[in-house]
């Protein structure tokens, strides 16, 4: 065994691991944490690809920006110390039923899936490239994609805005 | 432009690499090792760093306040922080009862290796960087978004109200800051065209971007230094620890050693930021040069070592810093989120557009 292996076996030990530990933890921010790792193992198998880029952006995005909002919001809204309570035997087993039959979909996918090897050298990540397939109208340009998910960044943008502002107080004057 | 560099640390690393090449003929063991001899002496730099910093810090506290500082151990003082660190590790490391204790002690360990593993990209000297990765920018702000997780679990899991209270605001301090940090750190990428640290010094050649870039980069210079004050958890922004307010805020349950990593990494990030400070706006290891100056001049700044460079720019920007501590009063929180949401982000946005302009029609020099 290579040590490319060993390292991506440790990798996905760690991804897996810490996935399940998230998963069965009764203490809701140490699931929070855990799921971090995992995170952080995915980030570890995209600088194994060597995807520096990708790896960077998992970072930035889900441990900087999702782990931290979803720990702010156990923070402010759970009782966060305290054990949550078992789930019940019937929501166990459904839960069970969908994740074997999710863990089949995906195999199943995976076999059928013809993984062509390609010999031709990846796009370096570079400041241009990025720019250039983000914003490009040709057949392999991300324009459309990326036109469409900043929409979506600004509806929810505005909806955050309208939920949080604060409305003047008129109703009460006239009481 | 040739430049004569007299004592390069980079012939000092490929003498080291040639040296072990004659005892190990794998490369798979001589990889190893240097992988080893890289972080050994990376942690003894750190550390030497931190002492350094503490007593500066301390000196420079004294200075502003017109006062002595530290100067009974040892000569000037110098030993004071040897004598603290003992202190500290003679110390019991006590977790308090009802914290959450796996976590408790995880939290000290995720800052320092948070801030440990943002040092690789950048350059202490001329071509000597531990790893110049294509990405160095993104990579730097990628790896110190994690500190923030360390700094909400040492509060959480101390189970105190202020601990607690100060993770709080420094989440939400951190979080906001990060995006100012962010776009001031994009316009030198624009206009560098380049993420890595390596090509970003390497294109301060003919100039550092700070003279180069006009007024806009001033400005996002002064954005920069502002919010990563802030986002390093330093006075005037360090709400998160605020001694009168919280105790020491997220770490006032922590003694000992597990206290010594905390400030440790507070140091580390402290130097972190005000590198990567001086190598995007002031050139990194480049030495000064005048343009259209006498060429006597230029060829004098060359024969100065370029790590001599690097370190000199850095600890200026470290002494700013640490000015800025005894200056300026503590933000309260309101006032803290609204410099940033209302002043320094759409000011750095406004920037950002006339950088590109800037860039675009290739204004700069």
């Amino acid at each position: 065994m290579s040590a490319s292996v060993i390292i991506f076996y440790i990798l996905s030990a760690i991804v897996l691991g810490s996935g399940i530990l998230a998963v069965t933890n009764s203490k809701i921010f140490r699931a929070a944490v855990f799921l971090l790792f995992s995170l952080m193992g995915v980030a570890g198998l995209y600088f194994y690809l060597n995807n520096n880029f990708i790896a960077a952006v998992q970072m930035v995005v889900y441990v900087g920006g999702i782990v931290v909002l979803i720990i702010f919001s156990i923070f402010l809204t759970q009782a966060s110390g305290s054990d949550m309570a078992k789930p019940n035997m019937g929501r166990a087993f459904f839960s069970a039923l969908s994740v074997i039959i999710g863990l089949m979909f995906t195999l199943l996918f995976i076999g059928e899936q013809k993984f062509i090897s390609t010999t031709n050298p990846s796009i370096e990540p570079e400041v241009k490239n990025i720019g250039r397939q983000m914003l490009s109208t040709t057949e392999h340009g991300f324009v459309l994609p990326f036109e469409l998910v900043s929409m979506l960044l600004l509806a929810a943008m505005i909806g955050c805005i309208v939920i949080a502002i604060k409305r003047p107080i008129t109703h009460l004057k006239e009481n | 432009m040739n430049t004569i560099f007299l004592y390069s640390l980079a012939g000092l690393a490929t003498l080291i690499h040639n040296w072990l090449g004659k005892f190990i003929s794998s490369e798979l063991g001589l990889h190893i090792l240097e992988l080893a001899i890289i972080g050994l002496s990376l942690i003894v730099f750190l550390v030497l760093l931190c002492f350094f910093l503490g007593y500066m810090e301390r000196r420079v506290a004294a200075f502003m306040e017109i006062r002595l500082g530290p100067n009974r151990v040892g000569p000037q003082g110098t030993l004071q922080i040897v004598a603290d660190t003992v202190k500290l590790l003679f110390k019991e490391g006590l977790t308090p009862n009802s914290s959450d204790k796996f976590l408790f002690n995880l939290a000290p360990f995720i800052m320092v290796i948070a801030s440990m593993m943002a040092i690789a990209p950048i350059a202490f000297a001329k071509d000597f960087q531990i790893y110049d990765i294509n990405i160095g920018v993104l990579y730097v702000s990628a790896i110190s978004s994690i500190s923030v997780l360390g700094i909400l679990m040492a509060g959480w899991s101390s189970n105190n109200k202020y601990s607690l209270l100060g993770a709080m605001r420094s989440g939400a301090q951190i979080v906001s800051y990060e995006l100012s940090v962010g776009l001031s750190l994009i316009s030198i990428v624009i206009l560098s065209g380049s993420l890595s640290l390596g090509d970003i010094v390497l294109s301060q050649q003919n100039g550092w971007w700070l003279f180069k870039g006009h007024i806009p980069i001033l400005i996002s210079f002064v954005i920069f230094i502002i919010a990563s004050t802030a986002e390093i958890n330093r006075a005037p922004f360090d709400l998160a620890e605020a001694d009168q307010e919280l105790t020491g805020g997220f770490n006032t349950e922590y003694s000992g050693m597990k206290f010594a990593m905390f400030l440790l990494s507070e140091y580390i990030n402290l130097f972190i930021v005000s590198a990567i400070a001086a190598t995007l706006f002031l050139g990194g290891w480049m030495p000064f040069h005048i343009g259209g100056g006498p060429s006597s001049f230029n060829h004098i700044m060359d024969l100065i070592p370029s790590s001599i460079w690097f370190l000199g720019k850095t600890f200026t920007i470290i002494f700013i810093i640490m000015w800025f501590r005894w200056t300026f009063p503590r933000l309260r929180v309101d006032q803290l989120l609204n410099l940033e949401w209302k002043y320094l982000l759409p000011i750095s946005m406004v920037n950002i557009i006339i950088v590109t302009l800037i860039a675009i029609m290739g204004w700069h020099f």
